[in-house]
């Protein structure tokens, strides 16, 4: 308990670190469930696309296409700077469309999908999860805005500052 | 796959899974109670590893797709070991309720790879 006491106040004392950082806090919880998401997307695409590709290629490579996706929106929300953070935007809100328009055709039209995807159905197979996560991340990205950078000089030195948590990253 | 053998590797997923999540949200930083829960998990799911390889040899064999199978399998044997150097670099609450999801996600994998091996039809 003495060490956690001392994780804190070296956090408090270096609050720029922290503040470039999203992946901490309660972050991390949102950081977890989407690396769980996009290793059950990219294990149900790859099994799919090895065994029956040929039966329905377009809900395949959609499932494909999605897994990828998740894998990119997990990194982003773990790699601090501002092209990241506009990257992982990109990824929540082309999981959030995607999510509502297959879904939606789904259920309107499930010729069009005989097969499952992560997204049929609203991502039910996936307890509502594909649904959800998307909202909770942009809320949280909304909530923890990159500092403004004055110039863009600047970019190169949160990148390096990005670049002594390595170890991060390869979790 | 021995079906009695995996009810209880689900059971101790849920256990530990619920642990971790009540002591995540109750404030408590990963702790060795915490942590070996997960490395519990782990070793029941290499012990899984070991049944899942042999059993056919013994005649024991799975329903459904095996590649299914495995990718499931392989996909929560990484998860433990992830959840946990995880927790290593950050201790804080948080980090114990990322053990907490990493168990139950393991549990709900384990439950799948029983209807694979036992209910599906390749």
């Amino acid at each position: 308990m003495r060490e956690s006491n001392d994780m804190t106040d070296v956090r408090s004392a270096r609050p720029e670190t922290d503040r470039g950082r999203r992946m901490s806090g309660i972050g991390r919880v949102l950081v977890a469930v989407y690396g769980v998401l996009a290793l059950a997307a990219v294990g149900r695409s790859f099994v799919q696309i090895a065994t029956k590709f040929d039966e329905a290629p377009l809900a395949y490579v959609l499932s494909a296409l999605a897994a990828v996706v998740y894998v990119v929106a997990t990194i982003a929300l773990v790699r601090s700077g501002r092209g990241w953070y506009r990257i992982a935007w990109a990824t929540l809100i082309f999981e959030f469309t995607g999510v509502l328009v297959i879904g939606t055709l789904s259920i309107v039209d499930p010729e069009l999908f005989p097969h499952d995807t992560v997204w049929s159905w609203f991502g039910r197979g996936y307890l509502f999860i594909p649904l959800v996560l998307p909202v909770l991340g942009m809320w949280w990205l909304a909530k923890h805005r990159p500092p403004a950078a004055p110039a863009s000089p600047a970019a190169p030195a949160t990148d390096s500052e990005a670049g002594t948590g390595t170890g991060a990253d390869a979790a | 796959m021995i079906e009695w053998f995996t009810w209880v590797q689900v059971g101790v997923a849920v256990v530990a899974g619920v642990l971790c999540l009540a002591l995540g949200f109750a404030g408590r930083a990963p702790s060795d109670l915490t942590n070996g829960a997960l490395v519990l998990v782990e070793l029941l799911l290499l012990v899984q590893l070991v049944i899942a390889l042999l059993a056919p040899l013994f005649g024991n064999q799975p329903s459904g797709s095996v590649l299914e199978f495995y990718t499931y399998l392989v996909g929560a044997l990484l998860l433990p070991p992830a959840a946990v150097f995880w927790a290593l670099l950050e201790r804080s609450r948080w980090s114990t309720v990322v053990l907490g999801v990493a168990a139950l996600s393991v549990a709900v994998m384990v439950y799948r790879m029983l209807q694979i091996w036992t209910v599906q039809q390749a």
